[in-house]
């Protein structure tokens, strides 16, 4: 079988999760597509996942009631060997790729990482992942009885039902305790649009100017276009905005279909981050930024003029 | 107690990089200590220099002859003794980890600190990995830290935000930009780290098998409109940008 371990979050079924079941049914290998739901009271999530999958795994269990990489591990690991699944596909999120790992040595098979494509090749399963800050894409396989996977969000389209709902079942497991302790919590709250969800992102440089520009300007703007808000590294380095908003190598990875760069200059390592978005927009006063030759819509210009132009054309 | 730290030798980011068939060809391309490593060993130095109990602090690298320079680069910043476990074939990072393990034992080792995620092969998978052949936890993103006696408390980003956390040593730690501002090596501390150990180790000692296989690789970079749009009337501009966003992209409602 095909296990996909599912990601949700308050309540609801992840796109991660339905984009995992479409890297699923396009990978060519056989068997049922069954989806796995950690957690705490998911018989909602559940009954979501049902609707794409042959089958789903429930585990409603208080020791789930929060993610922890091992407790992840544990549970992933035990309901792979007593399935006998042949591929474990989880979901490449910064949780995903941190019990992923665990799960293959645990089962000691070979881990394809954050894969973009996924296709049977004889014996082998055979992906695509982007390498050297997303510069290259390297084809990569592997085999065994067993293969881990996790798949890079954004990369399949969210799988719709295909045929009659799967059946659920309840599964017990035999769970470590957890040993690393959270004493404190912060949810990035943001009344915008989160940065890996949204369809269009503006995002601010230095170029920008300050702090002030950054608020009247990149935020004016994404509020115009319900928009998310992105900063490059310089930007966050200077303390104008928080880590949670960085978009690049050492940030978040994001693909949106419009990438609006405001006074960005194209670092490598920021590019790394935004480079496959569908449509990059660049604003900026240095006709030579590189950020211009990855750029589809250009304009050499002044923010200041500008982006209130654009806010007050967008209203129109 | 001993702190292993990672390092890897990656391109520097501004690198061209090229490929010569089917793979990325390295050579003559400039490369540095991948700078979330960077992070880890600055982190070791930090906790010994606050007063924890850090006995010895030992870089380990695993690749060709040239990694060399990472780690006499470690030794510079400040650790006390290298290992290389030298090859030239390419080990995925859930077979490399079996290296991590197995030093880390042999070395009497309580934390290991190593980069978030690696700038050559974009994988996070070698502290977690590490951390499950040794039967320890981890914590994976961490951007604040504080060693007090065995107990490591921080930081660390997750899914939808941030946490707290507290773990009892022995533990994997992966770092990321934000920790600390990693130290420059001083050119009286570049001299001294000649005189360090610098130990080679065997690969084949390790029962190193890969298991992934890299069988193509391309630039792929997407064809791009590169419409220039003239910026010197605003207004014009704006509405211009916002019909291509509308009807050619289609993009915007």
């Amino acid at each position: 079988m095909i296990l996909i371990v599912a990601e949700h979050a308050a309540g609801k079924l992840g796109k991660a999760t339905l984009e995992m079941v479409t890297a699923a049914r396009e990978s060519g290998r056989e068997g049922p597509i069954t989806v796995l739901v950690l957690g705490q009271n998911v018989s909602a999530i559940a009954t979501e996942a049902a609707a794409v999958a042959d089958q789903v795994l429930v585990a409603d269990l208080p020791q789930l009631a929060t993610y922890n990489a091992e407790t992840w591990a544990a549970a992933a690991t035990q309901i792979a060997q007593e399935g006998e699944a042949h591929t474990v596909i989880i979901g490449g999120s910064r949780s995903g790729r941190e019990y992923a790992p665990r799960v293959a040595v645990k089962l000691d098979a070979p881990y394809l990482e954050d894969v973009t494509s996924l296709k049977a090749s004889g014996a082998a399963l055979q992906g695509q992942r982007y390498t050297y800050l997303a510069r290259v894409t390297e084809t990569v396989e592997a085999e065994g009885p067993v293969v881990v996977v996790t798949v890079k969000p954004g990369s399949f389209a969210a799988a719709t039902p295909a045929g009659a709902a799967g059946e659920q079942y309840d599964v017990e497991l035999t769970l470590p305790a957890p040993r690393v302790e959270i004493t404190g919590k912060s949810v990035e709250k943001s009344s915008r649009v989160a940065l890996t969800e949204a369809d269009v992102i503006v995002t601010g440089g230095r170029g920008v100017g300050s702090p002030e520009n950054f608020s009247k300007y990149v935020e004016g703007l994404a509020d115009a276009l319900g928009a998310g808000v992105g900063a490059t590294r310089a930007v966050v380095d200077a303390g104008w905005r928080p880590y949670a908003e960085q978009v690049g190598q050492t940030g978040k990875t994001v693909q949106p279909g419009a990438y609006i760069a405001l006074g960005v200059s194209g670092a490598v390592q920021h590019l790394s981050g935004m480079g496959k978005s569908k449509n990059i927009i660049a604003i900026n006063k240095d006709a030579e930024a590189p950020i211009f030759k990855v750029a589809d819509y250009g304009i050499v210009g002044d923010i200041n003029e500008i982006v209130p132009a654009l806010i007050e054309a967008s209203k129109r | 107690m001993n702190i292993l730290t990672l390092v890897r030798q990656v391109p520097d980011a501004e690198a061209r990089v090229k490929i010569s068939q089917q793979a990325v060809d390295l050579d003559g391309t400039t490369l540095v200590v991948d700078g979330m490593d960077e992070y880890g060993v600055e982190e070791a130095l930090r906790m010994r220099e606050s007063g924890a109990g850090v006995e010895q602090i030992i870089a380990l690298a695993i690749g060709p002859k040239r990694n060399e320079d990472a780690l006499r680069t470690a030794l510079a910043m400040g650790v006390d003794r290298a290992i290389h476990v030298e090859t030239n074939e390419q080990f995925d990072a859930v077979t490399l980890s079996k290296v991590v393990a197995q030093v880390a034992q042999a070395e009497n080792v309580g934390l290991i600190l190593v980069g978030g995620q690696e700038a050559d092969w974009d994988s996070q998978a070698l502290g977690a990995a590490s951390a499950e052949r040794l039967g320890w936890p981890q914590l994976t993103w961490t951007n604040e830290l504080k060693l007090d006696g065995d107990t490591l408390s921080g930081r660390h980003d997750v899914d939808d935000g941030n946490e707290s956390f507290r773990v009892t040593l022995p533990a994997v730690v992966t770092t990321q930009q934000g920790l600390n501002e990693p130290r420059y090596p001083t050119l009286p501390n570049i001299m001294k780290a000649k005189k360090k150990e610098l130990r080679k180790d065997d690969a084949a000692s390790y029962g190193l098998q890969a298991r992934v296989r890299t069988v193509g690789a391309e630039i792929q970079t997407r064809a791009r409109r590169n419409t220039m749009i003239d910026g010197k009337d605003p207004q014009a501009a704006a509405a211009q940008l916002l019909e291509l966003l509308r009807n050619e992209a289609k993009v915007l409602a």
